[in-house]
Protein backbone atom coordinates (compact mmCIF):
# COMPACT_ATOMS: atom_id res chain seq x y z
CA UNK A 1 0.00 0.00 0.00
CA UNK A 2 1.35 3.60 -0.75
CA UNK A 3 0.93 6.18 0.80
CA UNK A 4 -1.30 9.10 -0.77
CA UNK A 5 0.68 12.15 -2.70
CA UNK A 6 1.80 14.61 0.10
CA UNK A 7 3.32 17.49 -1.73
CA UNK A 8 5.54 19.86 0.52
CA UNK A 9 5.47 23.09 -1.66
CA UNK A 10 8.20 25.77 -1.94
CA UNK A 11 9.18 27.69 0.83
CA UNK A 12 12.14 30.79 1.32
CA UNK A 13 13.58 28.19 2.90
CA UNK A 14 13.95 25.10 0.49
CA UNK A 15 16.90 23.74 -1.10
CA UNK A 16 17.00 22.76 -4.38
CA UNK A 17 16.59 18.79 -2.86
CA UNK A 18 13.50 19.90 -1.69
CA UNK A 19 12.16 20.78 -4.70
CA UNK A 20 12.28 16.73 -5.84
CA UNK A 21 9.77 15.01 -3.89
CA UNK A 22 8.89 10.94 -4.15
CA UNK A 23 7.07 10.50 -7.31
CA UNK A 24 6.05 14.72 -7.15
CA UNK A 25 8.22 18.15 -8.25
CA UNK A 26 7.73 21.25 -7.84
CA UNK A 27 6.69 23.66 -11.00
CA UNK A 28 9.45 25.78 -10.07
CA UNK A 29 11.39 23.53 -11.66
CA UNK A 30 10.14 24.39 -15.22
CA UNK A 31 9.70 28.27 -14.60
CA UNK A 32 12.42 29.76 -12.33
CA UNK A 33 15.42 31.20 -14.29
CA UNK A 34 17.27 31.31 -10.98
CA UNK A 35 17.09 27.63 -11.16
CA UNK A 36 17.73 27.23 -14.54
CA UNK A 37 21.12 29.14 -14.06
CA UNK A 38 21.84 26.88 -11.26
CA UNK A 39 21.07 24.00 -13.26
CA UNK A 40 23.58 25.22 -16.01
CA UNK A 41 26.33 25.77 -13.36
CA UNK A 42 25.55 22.22 -11.68
CA UNK A 43 24.32 19.80 -14.42
CA UNK A 44 25.63 21.10 -17.84
CA UNK A 45 28.93 22.56 -16.42
CA UNK A 46 29.74 19.23 -14.63
CA UNK A 47 28.73 16.35 -16.46
CA UNK A 48 29.11 14.49 -19.62
CA UNK A 49 27.29 16.23 -21.84
CA UNK A 50 26.55 15.13 -25.89
CA UNK A 51 27.85 16.74 -29.21
CA UNK A 52 28.45 14.94 -31.64
CA UNK A 53 28.89 11.18 -33.57
CA UNK A 54 31.84 10.31 -35.10
CA UNK A 55 30.76 10.03 -38.79
CA UNK A 56 29.91 13.99 -38.62
CA UNK A 57 33.86 13.98 -38.52
CA UNK A 58 34.87 10.88 -40.77
CA UNK A 59 38.25 13.26 -41.76
CA UNK A 60 40.93 15.57 -40.43
CA UNK A 61 39.65 19.05 -39.92
CA UNK A 62 35.81 17.73 -40.05
CA UNK A 63 34.31 20.03 -37.28
CA UNK A 64 30.99 20.94 -36.22
CA UNK A 65 29.73 23.59 -33.84
CA UNK A 66 27.05 23.06 -31.18
CA UNK A 67 26.84 23.62 -27.46
CA UNK A 68 27.64 22.55 -24.17
CA UNK A 69 24.89 24.28 -21.65
CA UNK A 70 24.94 27.81 -22.70
CA UNK A 71 28.53 27.76 -23.95
CA UNK A 72 29.58 27.62 -27.92
CA UNK A 73 32.00 24.97 -28.48
CA UNK A 74 33.56 23.28 -31.78
CA UNK A 75 33.96 19.49 -32.26
CA UNK A 76 36.52 18.87 -34.43
CA UNK A 77 39.48 16.44 -35.72
CA UNK A 78 43.07 17.32 -35.72
CA UNK A 79 45.98 16.00 -37.99
CA UNK A 80 46.82 13.22 -35.66
CA UNK A 81 43.13 11.88 -35.85
CA UNK A 82 42.40 13.08 -31.97
CA UNK A 83 38.54 14.63 -31.19
CA UNK A 84 38.72 17.93 -30.06
CA UNK A 85 36.46 20.03 -28.24
CA UNK A 86 37.36 23.87 -27.92
CA UNK A 87 35.24 26.53 -26.96
CA UNK A 88 34.21 28.49 -29.77
CA UNK A 89 36.20 31.63 -28.45
CA UNK A 90 38.55 33.59 -29.09
CA UNK A 91 40.94 34.11 -26.51
CA UNK A 92 41.82 37.84 -27.06
CA UNK A 93 38.48 39.40 -26.90
CA UNK A 94 35.49 36.99 -26.79
CA UNK A 95 34.54 36.41 -30.14
CA UNK A 96 33.25 33.29 -31.95
CA UNK A 97 35.99 32.13 -34.54
CA UNK A 98 33.84 29.94 -36.16
CA UNK A 99 29.95 30.74 -37.14
CA UNK A 100 29.77 27.50 -39.78
CA UNK A 101 27.56 24.90 -38.30
CA UNK A 102 29.83 22.00 -39.95
CA UNK A 103 32.83 21.91 -42.44
CA UNK A 104 35.69 21.27 -42.62
CA UNK A 105 38.67 23.55 -41.70
CA UNK A 106 42.76 23.96 -41.16
CA UNK A 107 42.06 26.01 -38.60
CA UNK A 108 39.74 28.61 -36.97
CA UNK A 109 40.66 32.59 -37.17
CA UNK A 110 39.30 35.31 -35.25
CA UNK A 111 37.11 37.57 -37.63
CA UNK A 112 38.05 40.33 -35.22
CA UNK A 113 42.12 40.70 -35.03
CA UNK A 114 42.77 37.63 -36.83
CA UNK A 115 44.36 35.62 -33.85
CA UNK A 116 44.68 31.93 -35.61
CA UNK A 117 43.98 29.07 -33.97
CA UNK A 118 45.00 25.45 -35.13
CA UNK A 119 42.78 22.29 -34.79
CA UNK A 120 44.00 21.07 -31.40
CA UNK A 121 43.10 24.78 -30.33
CA UNK A 122 46.64 26.01 -29.90
CA UNK A 123 46.98 29.75 -30.99
CA UNK A 124 49.28 30.04 -33.90
CA UNK A 125 49.55 33.23 -34.64
CA UNK A 126 48.45 37.03 -34.25
CA UNK A 127 49.34 40.03 -36.04
CA UNK A 128 51.69 43.03 -35.47
CA UNK A 129 53.04 40.72 -32.62
CA UNK A 130 55.41 43.61 -31.24
CA UNK A 131 52.75 45.04 -28.75
CA UNK A 132 52.40 41.34 -27.13
CA UNK A 133 56.31 41.03 -26.75
CA UNK A 134 57.46 40.39 -23.04
CA UNK A 135 52.99 40.49 -22.51
CA UNK A 136 51.85 37.00 -23.81
CA UNK A 137 53.18 33.50 -24.07
CA UNK A 138 51.08 32.17 -27.08
CA UNK A 139 51.52 28.59 -25.88
CA UNK A 140 49.25 30.23 -22.81
CA UNK A 141 46.39 31.37 -24.72
CA UNK A 142 44.96 28.26 -26.64
CA UNK A 143 41.04 28.36 -27.19
CA UNK A 144 39.79 26.31 -23.75
CA UNK A 145 39.21 22.94 -24.39
CA UNK A 146 37.15 20.41 -22.70
CA UNK A 147 37.80 16.59 -21.83
CA UNK A 148 36.01 14.61 -24.33
CA UNK A 149 34.97 10.73 -23.82
CA UNK A 150 34.19 8.63 -26.82
CA UNK A 151 31.82 5.64 -26.41
CA UNK A 152 30.42 3.34 -29.49
CA UNK A 153 30.52 6.59 -31.49
CA UNK A 154 28.75 9.28 -29.02
CA UNK A 155 31.20 11.91 -28.50
CA UNK A 156 30.52 13.34 -24.87
CA UNK A 157 32.48 16.64 -23.38
CA UNK A 158 32.80 17.92 -20.10
CA UNK A 159 34.15 21.17 -18.59
CA UNK A 160 34.38 19.27 -14.99
CA UNK A 161 38.24 17.84 -15.45
CA UNK A 162 37.67 15.54 -12.63
CA UNK A 163 34.53 14.14 -14.34
CA UNK A 164 34.24 10.37 -13.75
CA UNK A 165 35.20 8.11 -17.16
CA UNK A 166 32.48 8.17 -19.60
CA UNK A 167 32.30 4.30 -19.31
CA UNK A 168 31.32 4.64 -15.38
CA UNK A 169 28.85 7.77 -16.12
CA UNK A 170 27.01 5.53 -18.74
CA UNK A 171 27.41 2.50 -16.60
CA UNK A 172 24.29 0.30 -17.53
CA UNK A 173 22.95 2.20 -20.35
CA UNK A 174 26.28 0.80 -22.38
CA UNK A 175 24.80 -2.39 -22.78
CA UNK A 176 21.34 -0.49 -24.33
CA UNK A 177 23.71 1.95 -26.94
CA UNK A 178 25.24 -1.13 -28.38
CA UNK A 179 22.23 -2.84 -28.87
CA UNK A 180 20.95 0.57 -30.15
CA UNK A 181 24.25 0.61 -32.96
CA UNK A 182 22.59 -2.86 -34.06
CA UNK A 183 20.43 -1.07 -36.39
CA UNK A 184 23.28 -0.70 -39.19
CA UNK A 185 22.64 -3.95 -39.89
CA UNK A 186 26.37 -4.72 -40.03
CA UNK A 187 27.36 -1.27 -41.50
CA UNK A 188 28.73 1.53 -38.99
CA UNK A 189 25.81 3.81 -38.21
CA UNK A 190 25.83 7.31 -39.89
CA UNK A 191 23.85 10.55 -39.81
CA UNK A 192 22.21 11.77 -42.97
CA UNK A 193 20.55 15.00 -41.57
CA UNK A 194 18.82 16.63 -38.77
CA UNK A 195 15.61 18.57 -37.87
CA UNK A 196 15.79 21.45 -36.12
CA UNK A 197 13.13 23.04 -34.02
CA UNK A 198 12.27 25.03 -30.87
CA UNK A 199 9.33 25.09 -28.39
CA UNK A 200 8.76 27.47 -25.71
CA UNK A 201 9.23 25.10 -22.49
CA UNK A 202 12.05 23.64 -20.08
CA UNK A 203 14.34 21.44 -21.34
CA UNK A 204 13.02 18.64 -18.89
CA UNK A 205 9.61 18.88 -20.07
CA UNK A 206 11.47 17.45 -23.34
CA UNK A 207 13.91 15.07 -21.18
CA UNK A 208 10.65 13.70 -19.65
CA UNK A 209 9.10 12.93 -23.06
CA UNK A 210 11.58 10.79 -24.61
CA UNK A 211 10.68 8.06 -21.08
CA UNK A 212 7.02 8.89 -21.45
CA UNK A 213 4.97 5.88 -22.97
CA UNK A 214 2.04 7.32 -21.21
CA UNK A 215 1.28 10.14 -23.76
CA UNK A 216 2.21 7.51 -27.25
CA UNK A 217 -1.69 6.66 -28.30
CA UNK A 218 -3.25 10.26 -27.22
CA UNK A 219 -0.73 12.63 -28.69
CA UNK A 220 0.37 10.78 -31.80
CA UNK A 221 -3.06 9.12 -32.23
CA UNK A 222 -3.28 11.07 -36.07
CA UNK A 223 0.26 9.54 -36.79
CA UNK A 224 -1.04 6.24 -35.92
CA UNK A 225 -3.52 6.54 -38.23
CA UNK A 226 -1.36 7.60 -40.95
CA UNK A 227 0.60 4.33 -40.34
CA UNK A 228 -0.34 0.99 -42.26
CA UNK A 229 -1.52 -1.19 -39.72
CA UNK A 230 1.89 -3.61 -38.99
CA UNK A 231 3.81 -0.53 -37.88
CA UNK A 232 0.22 0.88 -35.87
CA UNK A 233 0.64 -2.83 -34.22
CA UNK A 234 4.54 -2.40 -33.41
CA UNK A 235 3.73 0.48 -31.87
CA UNK A 236 0.78 -1.03 -29.50
CA UNK A 237 2.39 -1.42 -26.23
CA UNK A 238 0.06 0.06 -23.61
CA UNK A 239 -1.06 -3.42 -22.67
CA UNK A 240 1.98 -5.18 -23.62
CA UNK A 241 3.69 -6.48 -20.56
CA UNK A 242 6.95 -6.81 -22.42
CA UNK A 243 7.00 -3.36 -22.88
CA UNK A 244 8.93 -2.09 -20.06
CA UNK A 245 11.14 0.67 -18.86
CA UNK A 246 14.23 0.34 -16.86
CA UNK A 247 15.52 3.59 -14.71
CA UNK A 248 19.65 2.39 -15.15
CA UNK A 249 21.42 4.89 -12.55
CA UNK A 250 22.83 8.23 -13.44
CA UNK A 251 19.39 9.52 -14.63
CA UNK A 252 19.58 7.36 -17.59
CA UNK A 253 16.73 6.01 -18.54
CA UNK A 254 15.61 2.92 -21.60
CA UNK A 255 12.14 2.38 -22.56
CA UNK A 256 10.97 -0.53 -24.47
CA UNK A 257 8.59 -0.52 -27.10
CA UNK A 258 8.87 -2.85 -29.44
CA UNK A 259 10.06 -5.36 -27.26
CA UNK A 260 10.56 -8.01 -30.77
CA UNK A 261 12.84 -5.35 -32.07
CA UNK A 262 15.13 -4.68 -28.50
CA UNK A 263 17.78 -7.00 -30.15
CA UNK A 264 18.01 -6.88 -33.87
CA UNK A 265 20.37 -9.60 -34.01
CA UNK A 266 17.57 -11.93 -32.49
CA UNK A 267 15.08 -13.02 -34.76
CA UNK A 268 12.70 -15.98 -34.59
CA UNK A 269 11.76 -15.97 -38.56
CA UNK A 270 8.18 -15.55 -37.42
CA UNK A 271 7.63 -11.51 -38.08
CA UNK A 272 6.43 -10.93 -41.38
CA UNK A 273 8.38 -8.26 -42.95
CA UNK A 274 6.07 -5.28 -43.62
CA UNK A 275 4.09 -4.99 -47.05
CA UNK A 276 4.92 -0.89 -47.48
CA UNK A 277 8.66 -1.90 -47.27
CA UNK A 278 7.88 -4.30 -50.72
CA UNK A 279 10.07 -2.24 -53.36
CA UNK A 280 12.96 -1.90 -51.10
CA UNK A 281 12.97 -5.74 -50.11
CA UNK A 282 12.63 -5.99 -54.20
CA UNK A 283 15.68 -3.70 -54.61
CA UNK A 284 18.00 -5.05 -51.93
CA UNK A 285 17.32 -8.84 -52.97
CA UNK A 286 19.29 -8.24 -56.13
CA UNK A 287 22.46 -7.68 -54.24
CA UNK A 288 21.89 -8.83 -50.74
CA UNK A 289 21.43 -12.43 -49.79
CA UNK A 290 17.62 -13.01 -47.95
CA UNK A 291 19.13 -13.16 -44.74
CA UNK A 292 21.08 -9.75 -44.99
CA UNK A 293 17.58 -8.48 -46.92
CA UNK A 294 15.51 -9.21 -43.54
CA UNK A 295 18.08 -7.98 -41.32
CA UNK A 296 18.03 -4.44 -43.27
CA UNK A 297 14.72 -4.21 -43.43
CA UNK A 298 13.86 -5.29 -39.70
CA UNK A 299 15.96 -2.08 -38.64
CA UNK A 300 14.53 0.47 -40.91
CA UNK A 301 12.12 1.77 -37.83
CA UNK A 302 15.47 1.34 -35.94
CA UNK A 303 15.74 -0.44 -32.46
CA UNK A 304 12.40 -0.97 -30.52
CA UNK A 305 13.18 1.38 -27.68
CA UNK A 306 14.27 4.75 -26.60
CA UNK A 307 17.19 5.15 -24.86
CA UNK A 308 17.37 8.66 -22.24
CA UNK A 309 21.03 9.93 -21.48
CA UNK A 310 21.32 12.20 -19.12
CA UNK A 311 21.46 15.42 -19.61
CA UNK A 312 20.84 16.11 -23.19
CA UNK A 313 20.79 13.21 -25.52
CA UNK A 314 18.37 10.38 -26.49
CA UNK A 315 19.33 7.53 -28.92
CA UNK A 316 15.35 7.15 -29.77
CA UNK A 317 14.38 4.24 -32.22
CA UNK A 318 15.80 5.57 -35.13
CA UNK A 319 17.35 8.52 -34.58
CA UNK A 320 19.14 10.65 -32.18
CA UNK A 321 17.51 13.42 -30.13
CA UNK A 322 19.58 16.28 -28.66
CA UNK A 323 18.05 18.94 -26.63
CA UNK A 324 20.13 22.29 -25.98
CA UNK A 325 19.05 24.49 -22.78
CA UNK A 326 18.25 27.74 -24.31
CA UNK A 327 16.52 29.75 -21.39
CA UNK A 328 13.88 28.61 -18.66
CA UNK A 329 10.96 29.01 -21.17
CA UNK A 330 12.84 27.47 -24.43
CA UNK A 331 14.40 24.27 -25.75
CA UNK A 332 15.94 23.47 -29.26
CA UNK A 333 15.83 20.26 -30.10
CA UNK A 334 17.44 18.02 -32.80
CA UNK A 335 16.30 15.15 -34.40
CA UNK A 336 19.55 13.65 -36.27
CA UNK A 337 18.58 10.91 -38.59
CA UNK A 338 20.77 7.90 -38.93
CA UNK A 339 21.76 5.58 -41.61
CA UNK A 340 23.73 2.78 -42.63
CA UNK A 341 27.41 3.87 -43.70
CA UNK A 342 28.45 2.07 -47.06
CA UNK A 343 25.00 0.79 -46.49
CA UNK A 344 22.59 0.16 -49.64
CA UNK A 345 21.19 3.36 -50.29
CA UNK A 346 17.76 2.56 -51.52
CA UNK A 347 17.37 1.46 -47.08
CA UNK A 348 18.77 4.70 -46.11
CA UNK A 349 16.88 6.66 -48.08
CA UNK A 350 13.66 5.24 -46.81
CA UNK A 351 14.89 5.59 -43.35
CA UNK A 352 14.84 9.14 -44.49
CA UNK A 353 11.02 9.11 -45.26
CA UNK A 354 10.16 7.06 -42.21
CA UNK A 355 12.04 10.35 -40.50
CA UNK A 356 10.47 12.76 -42.28
CA UNK A 357 6.91 10.87 -41.55
CA UNK A 358 7.13 11.67 -37.85
CA UNK A 359 10.16 14.09 -36.93
CA UNK A 360 10.57 17.99 -37.08
CA UNK A 361 8.67 21.13 -37.73
CA UNK A 362 6.85 19.54 -40.44
CA UNK A 363 6.67 15.72 -39.14
CA UNK A 364 3.13 13.47 -38.13
CA UNK A 365 4.78 13.48 -34.66
CA UNK A 366 7.07 16.39 -33.12
CA UNK A 367 4.54 19.15 -33.75
CA UNK A 368 1.65 17.38 -31.66
CA UNK A 369 4.57 16.81 -29.12
CA UNK A 370 5.53 20.34 -28.82
CA UNK A 371 2.57 21.60 -28.48
CA UNK A 372 1.81 19.58 -25.60
CA UNK A 373 5.01 20.51 -23.76
CA UNK A 374 4.17 24.34 -24.34
CA UNK A 375 0.88 23.61 -22.60
CA UNK A 376 3.09 21.96 -19.88
CA UNK A 377 5.19 25.58 -20.00
CA UNK A 378 2.05 27.31 -19.99
CA UNK A 379 -0.04 25.36 -17.32
CA UNK A 380 2.82 24.95 -15.04
CA UNK A 381 2.72 29.02 -14.20
CA UNK A 382 -0.37 28.43 -12.38
CA UNK A 383 -0.47 27.09 -8.24
CA UNK A 384 2.76 27.07 -7.10
CA UNK A 385 2.02 25.02 -4.40
CA UNK A 386 0.57 22.13 -7.33
CA UNK A 387 3.31 19.61 -7.73
CA UNK A 388 3.91 18.11 -11.21
CA UNK A 389 3.31 14.47 -11.04
CA UNK A 390 5.74 11.76 -11.92
CA UNK A 391 4.15 9.11 -10.05
CA UNK A 392 2.55 6.86 -12.22
CA UNK A 393 3.89 2.96 -11.49
CA UNK A 394 4.99 3.32 -7.90
CA UNK A 395 3.03 0.78 -7.10
CA UNK A 396 4.41 -1.87 -10.21
CA UNK A 397 8.17 -0.65 -9.74
CA UNK A 398 10.98 -3.52 -8.70
CA UNK A 399 14.33 -3.70 -8.42
CA UNK A 400 16.29 -5.94 -11.25
CA UNK A 401 19.93 -7.82 -9.81
CA UNK A 402 21.95 -5.59 -11.69
CA UNK A 403 20.11 -2.71 -9.91
CA UNK A 404 17.68 -0.97 -12.72
CA UNK A 405 14.21 -0.06 -11.44
CA UNK A 406 11.72 -1.27 -13.92
CA UNK A 407 8.16 -1.11 -14.41
CA UNK A 408 5.52 -0.60 -17.47
CA UNK A 409 6.30 1.35 -20.47
CA UNK A 410 3.77 3.83 -19.70
CA UNK A 411 4.99 4.11 -16.12
CA UNK A 412 7.48 7.49 -14.95
CA UNK A 413 10.23 4.91 -13.73
CA UNK A 414 12.83 6.98 -15.83
CA UNK A 415 11.19 10.63 -14.68
CA UNK A 416 11.74 9.51 -11.25
CA UNK A 417 15.40 8.38 -12.39
CA UNK A 418 16.18 11.56 -14.12
CA UNK A 419 14.91 13.95 -10.99
CA UNK A 420 17.08 12.04 -8.99
CA UNK A 421 19.69 12.58 -10.82
CA UNK A 422 19.28 16.17 -10.74
CA UNK A 423 18.70 16.25 -6.84
CA UNK A 424 21.78 14.88 -6.43
CA UNK A 425 23.99 16.94 -8.47
CA UNK A 426 21.89 19.76 -7.58
CA UNK A 427 22.62 19.34 -4.07
CA UNK A 428 26.40 19.32 -4.53
CA UNK B 1 19.93 55.96 -69.19
CA UNK B 2 19.36 52.24 -68.88
CA UNK B 3 15.82 51.23 -70.51
CA UNK B 4 13.84 49.11 -68.39
CA UNK B 5 11.91 46.57 -70.22
CA UNK B 6 8.66 45.92 -68.02
CA UNK B 7 6.16 43.27 -69.51
CA UNK B 8 2.62 44.42 -69.52
CA UNK B 9 0.86 42.36 -66.91
CA UNK B 10 -1.32 39.12 -68.90
CA UNK B 11 -3.00 36.93 -67.31
CA UNK B 12 -3.66 35.12 -70.24
CA UNK B 13 -0.17 34.31 -70.95
CA UNK B 14 1.39 30.89 -69.65
CA UNK B 15 3.60 33.09 -67.03
CA UNK B 16 -0.13 34.89 -66.09
CA UNK B 17 -2.25 32.01 -65.86
CA UNK B 18 0.24 30.15 -63.69
CA UNK B 19 0.01 33.31 -61.21
CA UNK B 20 -3.32 33.41 -60.97
CA UNK B 21 -3.11 29.80 -60.07
CA UNK B 22 -0.73 30.18 -57.55
CA UNK B 23 -3.01 32.90 -55.99
CA UNK B 24 -5.78 30.94 -55.61
CA UNK B 25 -3.23 28.23 -54.03
CA UNK B 26 -2.13 30.74 -51.33
CA UNK B 27 -5.99 31.38 -50.95
CA UNK B 28 -6.89 27.95 -50.40
CA UNK B 29 -3.92 27.38 -47.77
CA UNK B 30 -4.61 31.01 -46.00
CA UNK B 31 -8.20 29.54 -45.74
CA UNK B 32 -6.86 25.89 -44.59
CA UNK B 33 -9.27 24.38 -47.39
CA UNK B 34 -6.82 21.31 -47.75
CA UNK B 35 -9.06 19.19 -49.62
CA UNK B 36 -9.50 21.96 -52.19
CA UNK B 37 -5.83 22.59 -52.18
CA UNK B 38 -5.44 18.81 -52.18
CA UNK B 39 -7.14 18.81 -55.70
CA UNK B 40 -4.99 20.98 -57.38
CA UNK B 41 -1.78 18.47 -57.56
CA UNK B 42 -1.49 16.17 -60.13
CA UNK B 43 -0.83 12.82 -59.10
CA UNK B 44 2.59 12.33 -59.51
CA UNK B 45 3.06 15.48 -57.45
CA UNK B 46 5.63 16.38 -54.86
CA UNK B 47 5.07 19.24 -52.56
CA UNK B 48 8.56 19.72 -50.80
CA UNK B 49 10.43 21.93 -48.23
CA UNK B 50 14.24 21.03 -48.15
CA UNK B 51 16.22 21.93 -44.99
CA UNK B 52 19.47 22.22 -47.41
CA UNK B 53 19.35 25.26 -49.24
CA UNK B 54 21.46 23.83 -52.65
CA UNK B 55 19.87 20.49 -52.43
CA UNK B 56 18.16 19.41 -55.59
CA UNK B 57 18.04 15.75 -55.63
CA UNK B 58 15.35 15.94 -52.63
CA UNK B 59 14.66 12.14 -52.89
CA UNK B 60 18.55 11.87 -51.35
CA UNK B 61 18.11 14.61 -48.51
CA UNK B 62 16.68 14.92 -45.85
CA UNK B 63 14.21 17.43 -46.23
CA UNK B 64 11.16 19.15 -43.71
CA UNK B 65 8.98 17.54 -45.85
CA UNK B 66 8.82 15.26 -49.28
CA UNK B 67 5.15 14.55 -49.95
CA UNK B 68 4.38 12.75 -52.93
CA UNK B 69 0.21 12.19 -53.38
CA UNK B 70 -0.03 9.60 -50.44
CA UNK B 71 1.74 11.21 -48.16
CA UNK B 72 -0.28 14.63 -49.17
CA UNK B 73 -3.34 12.38 -48.63
CA UNK B 74 -2.14 11.60 -44.94
CA UNK B 75 -1.54 14.84 -44.23
CA UNK B 76 -4.73 16.20 -45.10
CA UNK B 77 -6.46 13.47 -43.24
CA UNK B 78 -4.62 14.48 -40.24
CA UNK B 79 -4.86 18.29 -40.41
CA UNK B 80 -8.91 17.23 -40.81
CA UNK B 81 -8.94 14.40 -37.98
CA UNK B 82 -9.92 16.96 -35.27
CA UNK B 83 -7.22 14.57 -32.73
CA UNK B 84 -4.15 16.56 -33.92
CA UNK B 85 -3.96 19.50 -31.50
CA UNK B 86 -1.40 21.40 -33.40
CA UNK B 87 -3.27 21.37 -36.06
CA UNK B 88 -6.30 21.88 -34.45
CA UNK B 89 -4.99 24.71 -32.47
CA UNK B 90 -3.09 25.84 -35.12
CA UNK B 91 -1.99 29.51 -36.24
CA UNK B 92 -3.79 31.91 -38.69
CA UNK B 93 -1.92 32.39 -41.56
CA UNK B 94 -1.69 35.64 -44.08
CA UNK B 95 0.05 35.25 -46.82
CA UNK B 96 1.61 37.37 -50.25
CA UNK B 97 3.21 35.32 -53.36
CA UNK B 98 4.96 37.90 -55.44
CA UNK B 99 8.05 38.40 -57.34
CA UNK B 100 7.39 36.15 -60.25
CA UNK B 101 9.56 34.88 -62.83
CA UNK B 102 9.34 32.33 -65.75
CA UNK B 103 12.19 30.26 -64.79
CA UNK B 104 11.37 27.53 -67.65
CA UNK B 105 8.58 26.64 -70.24
CA UNK B 106 8.45 22.68 -71.03
CA UNK B 107 5.67 21.86 -73.30
CA UNK B 108 2.74 22.34 -71.26
CA UNK B 109 4.08 22.62 -68.08
CA UNK B 110 5.77 26.01 -66.98
CA UNK B 111 8.05 26.83 -63.73
CA UNK B 112 7.61 29.86 -61.59
CA UNK B 113 10.05 31.51 -58.83
CA UNK B 114 8.34 33.86 -56.87
CA UNK B 115 8.93 35.20 -53.05
CA UNK B 116 6.31 34.12 -50.49
CA UNK B 117 6.35 36.19 -46.95
CA UNK B 118 3.87 34.61 -44.92
CA UNK B 119 2.81 35.70 -41.39
CA UNK B 120 1.66 33.17 -38.77
CA UNK B 121 -0.36 34.36 -35.59
CA UNK B 122 -0.76 32.37 -32.69
CA UNK B 123 -1.41 32.61 -28.89
CA UNK B 124 0.40 36.29 -28.84
CA UNK B 125 3.20 35.67 -31.05
CA UNK B 126 3.42 36.58 -35.14
CA UNK B 127 5.97 34.89 -36.83
CA UNK B 128 7.45 35.72 -40.43
CA UNK B 129 8.14 33.03 -42.54
CA UNK B 130 9.70 34.17 -45.63
CA UNK B 131 10.81 31.74 -48.68
CA UNK B 132 11.43 31.67 -52.08
CA UNK B 133 9.11 29.24 -53.90
CA UNK B 134 9.11 27.43 -57.03
CA UNK B 135 5.72 25.76 -58.85
CA UNK B 136 6.05 23.81 -61.66
CA UNK B 137 2.42 23.91 -63.08
CA UNK B 138 1.26 21.27 -65.68
CA UNK B 139 -1.93 22.53 -68.00
CA UNK B 140 -4.21 20.16 -68.80
CA UNK B 141 -7.70 20.04 -70.49
CA UNK B 142 -9.04 19.68 -66.95
CA UNK B 143 -6.96 23.28 -65.76
CA UNK B 144 -3.93 24.01 -64.52
CA UNK B 145 -2.03 21.52 -61.58
CA UNK B 146 0.60 21.58 -59.23
CA UNK B 147 3.48 19.12 -60.29
CA UNK B 148 5.76 20.61 -58.01
CA UNK B 149 5.84 22.93 -55.04
CA UNK B 150 9.34 23.61 -53.78
CA UNK B 151 9.53 26.08 -50.92
CA UNK B 152 13.16 27.41 -49.67
CA UNK B 153 12.53 28.85 -46.21
CA UNK B 154 15.42 31.42 -45.48
CA UNK B 155 16.07 30.11 -42.18
CA UNK B 156 15.90 26.56 -42.98
CA UNK B 157 18.65 25.83 -41.31
CA UNK B 158 18.06 27.19 -38.10
CA UNK B 159 15.75 25.77 -35.24
CA UNK B 160 12.24 26.57 -36.51
CA UNK B 161 9.06 26.61 -34.39
CA UNK B 162 6.46 23.16 -35.32
CA UNK B 163 4.12 24.17 -37.57
CA UNK B 164 0.38 22.81 -38.06
CA UNK B 165 -0.13 24.58 -41.46
CA UNK B 166 1.12 24.20 -44.65
CA UNK B 167 3.91 26.39 -46.54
Amino acid sequence: MNAPLRFHPRTPDSTYADLVQDGAVDPALYTDPQIFDVEMDKIFMKTWVWVAHVSELPKAGDFRSTFVGRNPVIVVRDRQNNIHVLENRCRHRGATVCEKTKGNATGFTCPYHSWSYGLDGKLRGLPYADGYENVIEKSDLPLKSLKVGVYAGMIFASYNEEIEPLEDFLGNAKHWIDLFMKQGAGFPIKTQGEHKFSFKGNWKIQLENTTDGYHFPVVHKTFLQSVDDETSEMLSFMTDEESITRSLGNGHSVMVMVPEHVDLDVDDGTEQLQERFAHVIKALSKDYPPEQVRRIVRSLHGAGFNLNLFPNVAMSMSFFRVLRPVSVDETEIRHVALGMDGGPEIANRERMRIHEHFQGPFGFGSPDDAEAWERVQSGARAGRDVPILVNRGLNREWQDQNGDKVSHSTDETGMRGAYAMWKRMMSK
Amino acid sequence: MTTVNIPTADLTTPLGRAIAFIWQEAELLDRKDYEAWGALWADDGYYIVPIDPDATDFAATLNYAYDDARMRRLRIDRFASGFSMSAADSATTVRTVSRFALANTDGDEVEIRSAQLLAAYKRGTTTLFAGNLTHRVRFTADGPRLVQKVIRLVNSQDALNALGFLL
